[in-house]
C-alpha cells in the first residue's frame, strides 16, 4: 500500500508539472503560447517507447493499489463483526484517515472518468484536433482540454475529484512512510508538513487548470 | 519444635553448601515429572518458567485473564540488590542485616541471608530478560535509597518496577508455554488440594468461565499466590488479591506463620467514603524528597498554604533524626495514626497528614537554576525548575494522585494515610520453601520466610523472584529426586474424587444459601472488624471481641449470604464469596495470632506493649519465634513454635533515632 | 475540589454469554458521589442488583490502580472514557455531571469475543506473546547487569514502549481493530535493547503472523490507538514495527 501510494505520488509530481504548462499561456508569461509548451510536453510523454513502458508500470502501480486498498479495507471491516453503539469519530483520529476507502474509490471514479476524457483519445482512438510545431504533427490536447472544461459539470466533477485526492494524500503522504518504517520523530514530523505542503501544491495546481480555463483566464487564442 | 531444616554450617556458607549436596533430577526424568503452579506473580511466573526451562512438565493456574494481571504488577518503587554499584558500602551481609533489622528479629537468619544472596542474580537475571531498568548517561544502572537502608540499593524502572519485573518473568513463562513446557490455565481458581499417602499431588480448580471443576495431578504443587491484605477489606492489593489458595493447604494441614504480621503501608491516598471499594498507595520513593508534617494546632482546619513554617510539626524528622522520614513502614504508620489519634490529622475526615513536595520543588529548582547558570533565577523561575524535576521523577505518581483526589499535588501537599500493603505472615516453610505437607511449597508473599514482622520497601519483588528463578529449582529437586518412580497419578483416583465432590458441595451449599446480604456487604464488616481491632494497633480487649464478632459474621455469612446466577456459568460473586468465606476463617486465626504475642515487634503493635516513648517493645524472652498455627477444628488451632536462633546478627531494641 | 452528587442514566450492554444475543439495558443510578470511582459506580449499582434479586453486570477489574489491564469498558464511545491517558478504573465521576447518560460497551474486536457482559476473552493477547514476545534466556545464563551499558534515551525509550498495560483499548478503539499498536509496543520494548537483538526479526515476523491469526486487523495510521492508550504509547512504535518487518523480511536467512 505504502510503496504503490509512493510510486503514484511521484507520478503525481509528473502530472503536475506537465499540466501546469497551460499556464505558460497566462498572461504574466506568455500570452501567445497557445497551448504549446503544454502541447509538446504531452507530445513527448506519448511520443518514446519508454514513455510507453513508464506508461504500462504507471497503470500498474494504479491497480495494485486499487486492489490493494479495496482487500485491505475489505479484510479490516469484517475484523469487528459487531459495531458499537458509540463510535470513538474524531476523538482519536481524522475523518479522512478513517476514509481512505472511499477516498480511493471516489478517486479511482474519477480516474475512469478522466481516463476517458483525455487518455483514450490521445492514445487510442486518436479523435482529437490536431496542432504543428516545427513540423512535427501532435495533438492540440490544449484545445481539447478548454473544450472540456467549458462543461460545468465537468469542472464540478473535477473539482470533487481533486478534493477526494487531497483529503487521500493529508493521509497518504505520510501514512505511506510510517508504513514504510520511517519512526523518527522528527523526520515524521517534518514529512507530515512535507505532505500537508505537497498536498496543497498539487491539488490546488489541479483544481486551477479547470477552474482557470472555465473563466477563459487560460484560452486557445 | 518444628524443624526449619537448615542446613548446618556458617550462616554465609550455608546455601552454597546445600546446593552442593542437594539431591538432583536427571534431564530424562524431569520430563515425566509434572508440576503445578498456583498464582502467576513474581514468585509464580518465575518458578514455573525456570522449572519449564529445567524440562519439568508445569502447569500454571492464575485466576486473572492472563498472567500478567498479578498484583506483582502494581508494585511501584523497585528491588533490592546488594550490587553495591553505587560504592556506598553495600554488601550481602548489609542487606541481609538490613532486612533482619527492618523485619524486627522475627525472621529466620538462614533464609533471608540466601535471599540476599540471590539479591544480585535477580537483577542480573532481569537485564537479560529486557527488563528496562533505570540508567543513568553512562548507560549503567541507576539506584535509589529506600525506607530503612543508608544505602542506594534499590533498582527501579520509574514507578513502574513491579510491571517491568512481572513483565520480563511473563515474558519468560510465555516462552515456556511456546515450547510446551507449560501449560497455561487462565481465569481458573484453585479450590482444593488433593492428598494422597499424605503428600500434596494435586489439586482441584475451577474454570471461572464455564463454572466446571476440574481435577489436575502433580508430582509437587507450589503455591505463589500472594498475600491476604484484603482480609482488611480496603487495602492496596487488587479486588482479586485472595488467600483461599494458602487457606484450603492450612485446612488440609499446612502450618500457618506469623498470620498477625501485617504491613501498613504509610503513604496512601485517604478513604474519600464509603463507596471505596479499593487504596491506593503512593510509592515509598515519594519519602525521598516529600517531608511528612501536620499542624501543630489541634483541629487545624486552616488550609495547607495558610499555616505557616514554625506552626508546622515535621512530626518523623523531629522524633526520628537519623533516618527522618525514611525511616521504615511501621514505624512512619504508627507515627502518623499517634498523630491522627491525638487530633492533629488534615483533611475533611482529620485522618491524613500532608506529604509536602514544596521544599523538594525549591531544592531541585535551585540546583537546576544553577545548573543552567541562572545565577540571578526569580523564585517563580525557581519553582518552576523545580516542578520540572520532580515531575520527571515522580510525575506519573503525581498524575494518579491528581486523577484519584482532583487536587494538583505539585501546588497543594497531598495527603496521606496509612493503610493495609503486604502481609509477612504466611504458609511456615522450612529453608526448602515447603509446607508442613510433603510436596506442598509456597513462595513470594503466601509464605511467612523472610520479612520477620516487617518488610521493607523493595524487598517483596526481591522475594518474590529469588524463590522463583533461584530457591525453588534447587530445593524442589531434593523433593522429587525421590519421586521419579511415582507414575503420574490418573485423576479417577479416589481422592480426586472425594475432593472435588467436597468444593462441589461447598459452592452448592453457599448457593443454597440465598439469604440476604451481599457478598461484599460482608466483606465490608469483615474489614471492618480486622481494621478496628487487629490493625495498626491492637489489645487484648479489642481482640477477644474481634474474635467473637467474626464468629458471629461466619455464622451469618453461612445462613444468610445473597448470590446471584448459576454454578455453571462464569459468576464473579460466587468466586466473591469463595474468597470471602476463606477471609473470615483466616480473620479468625489473625485476632487469635496477634492476641496471642504479648509483645509488639514489627507491623504488630500491642499498646499494651511500648516504650515510654511510644516504640514497639518486643519480649524477646518470650516470643523469640515463629508461631505456626496447626487448625484442629472449627474454631480451633493448636500452636507449634519454631524456635528463632539468631547466630549471627544480636537482636537488640531497633533505633532509628 | 468541590464535590457533588449526580444521577445518571446508564446504558450497558448486556450479554449472557459468548454465544448468546446481547442488547443494551438501561439503569437510572442515583446519588452517585463526585469522588467515586467509575467501577465504584458500578460497585453501587451491582449492590442494587443483587438486592433486587437481578444479574449483577459482569465487568474485568483487579488492580484498581491502573496498570494491570484488566479494566476495559467502552464509555460513550471511548475506551475507558473521556480523560487522557487513565483507564476505566482511574477514571473518576468528576468527569461527568448530573443528568448525564453514559454509554457502556465492551471491546469490540473478532480477536476480542464477549464472555458475559462487558468482560471479552483477551487470551488472543497472550498467544501474540508466546510467538515471539520475549528474550530467550534462560535462568542462570545472565553476566552482570551493568556487563551490558546501554544507552540511557534508549533505555528510556524502551521502558516507555514496555510500559503497555495489555488493556486492548488500542483494538477498540481502531477502526480496523488492528493490535499493532500492542504488538508494536513488545517489538519496539525488545528491538530497542542489545538484549533483544538475536531474535529481533523472527520476533516481529512470527508476532506479526500471530497477530493476523488471530483476527485482529492490519494498521492504517488513523492515530486513534495511540489517542486511548492508558499509557500513552507512541504510534511511532507501529513504524518501527514495519520497519523490523520490511527489514526481517528481506533479510532473513531462512
Amino acid at each position: 500500500m505504502g510503496l504503490t501510494g509512493l510510486f503514484l505520488i511521484t507520478f503525481l509530481v509528473i502530472h503536475v508539472g506537465l499540466n501546469a504548462c497551460i499556464f505558460y499561456d497566462l498572461p504574466i508569461f506568455d500570452p501567445n503560447d497557445n497551448g504549446a509548451m503544454f502541447n509538446k510536453a504531452s507530445h513527448f510523454m506519448g511520443s518514446t517507447m519508454v514513455m510507453r513502458l513508464l506508461e504500462i508500470v504507471l497503470f500498474a502501480g494504479f491497480i495494485l493499489h486499487i486492489i490493494q486498498g479495496w482487500s485491505l479495507e475489505l479484510q479490516n471491516r469484517q475484523k469487528r463483526k459487531q459495531g458499537y453503539q458509540v463510535n470513538l469519530g474524531n476523538r482519536g483520529s481524522k475523518w479522512y484517515s478513517r476514509s481512505m476507502g472511499i477516498l480511493g474509490t471516489l478517486i479511482f471514479l474519477f480516474l475512469v472518468l478522466h481516463i476517458s476524457d483525455f487518455w483514450i483519445p490521445s492514445r487510442i482512438t486518436h479523435n482529437l484536433p490536431q496542432a504543428q510545431y516545427h513540423g512535427v504533427e501532435m495533438h492540440d490536447m490544449f484545445i481539447k482540454m478548454y473544450n472540456s472544461f467549458q462543461n460545468p459539470v465537468v469542472v464540478v466533477l473535477y473539482l470533487l475529484g481533486v478534493l477526494a485526492l487531497a483529503y487521500h494524500l493529508f493521509h497518504g503522504f505520510h501514512s505511506a512512510f510510517r508504513t514504510m518504517g520511517v519512526h523518527n520523530r522528527k523526520y515524521l514530523a517534518m514529512l507530515k508538513s512535507l505532505g500537508y505542503g505537497f498536498t496543497i501544491v498539487v491539488c490546488v495546481l489541479f483544481a486551477l487548470m479547470p477552474i482557470a480555463m472555465f473563466l477563459n483566464w487560460v484560452s486557445p487564442l | 519444635m518444628l524443624n526449619g531444616k537448615i542446613p548446618e554450617g556458617p550462616l554465609e556458607k550455608k546455601w552454597e553448601d546445600y546446593k552442593g549436596h542437594v539431591k538432583l533430577v536427571n534431564p530424562a526424568n524431569k520430563r515425566k515429572i509434572e508440576i503445578i503452579v498456583i498464582g502467576t506473580g513474581l514468585a509464580g511466573a518465575s518458578a514455573a518458567a525456570a522449572l519449564g526451562e529445567l524440562g519439568y512438565q508445569v502447569k500454571v493456574f492464575c485466576f486473572q485473564d492472563s498472567p500478567r494481571r498479578a498484583h506483582s504488577i502494581a508494585a511501584q518503587g523497585g528491588i533490592n540488590a546488594a550490587k553495591n554499584y553505587q560504592n556506598d558500602g553495600d554488601s550481602v551481609f548489609r542487606l541481609f542485616y538490613d532486612t533482619i533489622k527492618g523485619g524486627d528479629y522475627r525472621a529466620r537468619e538462614s533464609n533471608v541471608h540466601r535471599l540476599s544472596e540471590v539479591s544480585g542474580n535477580i537483577i542480573d537475571q532481569c537485564v537479560a530478560q529486557g527488563v528496562p531498568f533505570a540508567r543513568e548517561y553512562g548507560g549503567l544502572l541507576s539506584n535509589r535509597s529506600f525506607g530503612g537502608t543508608q544505602v542506594q540499593r534499590t533498582f527501579y524502572a520509574a514507578g513502574q518496577t513491579g510491571q517491568q519485573l512481572l513483565i520480563g518473568a511473563y515474558q519468560a513463562l510465555e516462552r515456556q508455554v511456546a515450547l510446551g513446557n507449560v501449560k497455561q490455565y487462565t481465569r481458573h481458581e484453585m479450590l482444593e488440594i488433593v492428598m494422597i499417602d499424605g503428600k500434596a499431588r494435586g489439586i482441584i480448580a475451577r474454570d471461572l468461565v464455564s463454572g466446571e471443576l476440574e481435577r489436575h495431578f502433580g508430582h509437587a504443587v507450589l503455591l505463589c499466590s500472594g498475600g491476604y491484605g484484603n482480609v482488611f477489606y480496603l487495602s492496596t492489593n487488587a479486588m482479586g488479591s485472595n488467600t483461599t489458595a494458602i487457606w484450603k493447604a492450612h485446612r488440609k494441614g499446612a502450618l500457618f506463620g506469623n498470620p498477625c504480621f501485617t504491613q501498613i503501608h504509610p503513604t496512601c491516598i485517604p478513604v474519600s467514603g464509603d463507596h471505596q471499594s479499593k487504596l491506593t498507595l503512593m510509592s515509598e520513593s515519594l519519602r525521598n524528597d516529600g517531608r511528612i508534617w501536620v499542624p501543630k494546632k489541634q483541629g487545624d482546619t486552616r488550609r495547607p498554604s495558610e499555616i505557616p513554617e514554625e506552626e508546622r510539626d515535621y512530626y518523623l524528622e523531629r522524633r526520628y533524626p537519623a533516618f527522618g522520614n525514611l525511616v521504615p513502614r511501621d514505624v512512619a504508620s504508627r507515627a502518623a495514626k499517634e498523630r491522627c489519634d491525638a487530633g492533629y490529622g488534615v483533611g475533611s475526615s482529620r485522618q491524613a497528614v500532608y506529604l509536602d513536595y514544596a521544599a523538594a520543588i525549591q531544592r531541585y529548582g535551585k540546583i537546576e537554576a544553577s545548573k543552567r547558570n541562572l545565577a540571578n533565577a526569580d523564585a517563580d523561575t525557581i519553582t518552576l525548575l523545580g516542578k520540572e524535576v520532580v515531575k520527571e521523577k515522580y510525575g506519573n505518581l503525581f498524575d494518579m494522585y491528581e486523577k484519584i483526589t482532583g487536587e494538583n499535588p505539585y501546588e497543594i501537599p497531598m495527603r496521606i494515610y496509612p493503610a493495609v500493603h503486604y502481609t509477612m505472615g504466611g504458609l511456615w516453610v522450612d529453608y526448602e520453601l515447603m509446607t508442613t505437607i510433603p510436596g506442598l511449597y509456597a513462595l513470594g508473599e503466601c509464605n511467612f520466610s523472610d520479612h520477620g514482622a516487617n518488610r521493607l520497601g523493595a524487598s517483596a519483588l526481591m522475594q518474590g523472584l529469588a524463590d522463583g528463578y533461584f530457591v525453588i529449582p534447587y530445593t524442589i529437586g531434593n523433593y522429587l529426586a525421590d519421586d521419579i518412580r511415582t507414575v503420574s497419578i490418573p485423576t479417577t483416583h479416589a481422592a480426586f474424587e472425594e475432593a472435588e465432590k467436597s468444593v462441589r458441595e461447598r459452592i452448592e451449599k453457599l448457593m443454597s444459601i440465598k439469604g440476604n446480604q451481599s457478598v461484599e456487604s460482608l466483606h465490608k464488616r469483615l474489614g471492618k472488624i480486622m481494621w478496628d481491632k487487629c490493625g495498626m494497633a491492637r489489645n487484648a480487649q479489642g481482640l477477644k471481641e474481634a474474635i467473637v464478632e467474626i464468629q458471629q459474621l461466619k455464622k451469618e455469612f453461612w445462613s444468610d449470604v445473597k448470590i446471584p446466577g448459576g454454578i455453571n456459568e462464569f459468576n464473579p460473586e460466587l468466586d466473591k464469596a469463595n474468597r470471602v468465606a476463606d477471609f473470615i476463617e483466616l480473620g479468625e486465626l489473625m485476632c487469635k495470632d496477634a492476641l496471642h504475642r504479648e509483645e509488639s515487634c514489627g507491623g504488630h503493635f500491642r499498646e499494651e506493649y511500648q516504650t515510654e516513648e511510644g516504640e514497639a517493645l518486643r519480649q524477646d524472652d518470650k516470643f523469640m519465634y515463629v508461631a505456626a498455627w496447626e487448625m484442629k477444628g472449627e474454631h480451633e488451632w493448636q500452636l507449634h513454635k519454631e524456635d528463632l536462633n539468631y547466630e549471627v546478627v544480636k537482636p537488640t531494641q531497633r533505633s532509628y533515632k | 475540589m468541590e464535590h457533588y452528587n449526580m444521577n445518571l442514566t446508564l446504558k450497558v450492554w448486556r450479554q449472557p454469554n459468548k454465544n448468546s444475543e446481547g442488547r443494551f439495558e438501561t439503569f437510572d443510578v442515583k446519588d452517585i458521589s463526585s469522588e467515586m470511582s467509575f467501577l465504584e459506580m458500578f460497585d453501587v449499582l451491582n449492590e442494587r442488583l443483587i438486592s433486587e434479586g437481578n444479574d449483577p453486570i459482569a465487568f474485568d477489574h483487579d488492580c484498581r490502580e491502573g496498570i494491570c489491564g484488566a479494566c476495559s469498558m467502552h464509555i460513550n464511545g471511548r475506551p475507558h472514557g473521556p480523560w487522557h491517558a487513565t483507564t476505566t478504573c482511574q477514571l473518576h465521576m468528576r468527569a461527568f455531571k448530573d443528568g448525564d447518560t453514559i454509554v457502556v460497551e465492551p471491546w469490540r474486536a473478532n480477536g476480542f469475543p464477549v464472555i458475559k457482559d462487558l468482560v471479552t476473552d483477551r487470551t488472543s493477547f497472550d498467544r501474540i506473546i508466546q510467538a515471539g514476545g520475549y528474550i530467550s534466556v534462560n535462568t542462570g545464563n545472565a553476566v552482570d547487569g551493568n556487563a551490558l551499558p546501554i544507552e540511557k534515551d534508549k533505555a528510556d525509550a524502551s521502558f516507555a514502549a514496555a510500559a503497555c498495560i495489555g488493556c486492548g483499548a488500542c483494538v477498540a478503539a481502531c477502526k480496523n481493530a488492528s493490535a499493532s499498536l500492542f504488538v508494536s509496543a513488545k517489538v519496539a520494548h525488545l528491538a530497542l535493547l542489545p538484549q533483544g537483538e538475536p531474535e529481533r526479526k523472527n520476533r516481529v515476523l512470527s508476532m506479526i503472523a500471530q497477530m493476523d491469526n488471530e483476527g485482529f486487523g492490519s494498521c492504517t495510521f488513523t492515530g486513534a490507538c495511540e489517542a486511548v492508550c492508558p499509557k500513552e504509547i507512541s504510534v511511532t512504535n507501529i513504524s518501527r514495527m514495519h520497519k523490523d518487518y520490511l527489514w526481517a523480511g528481506l533479510s532473513t536467512e531462512k
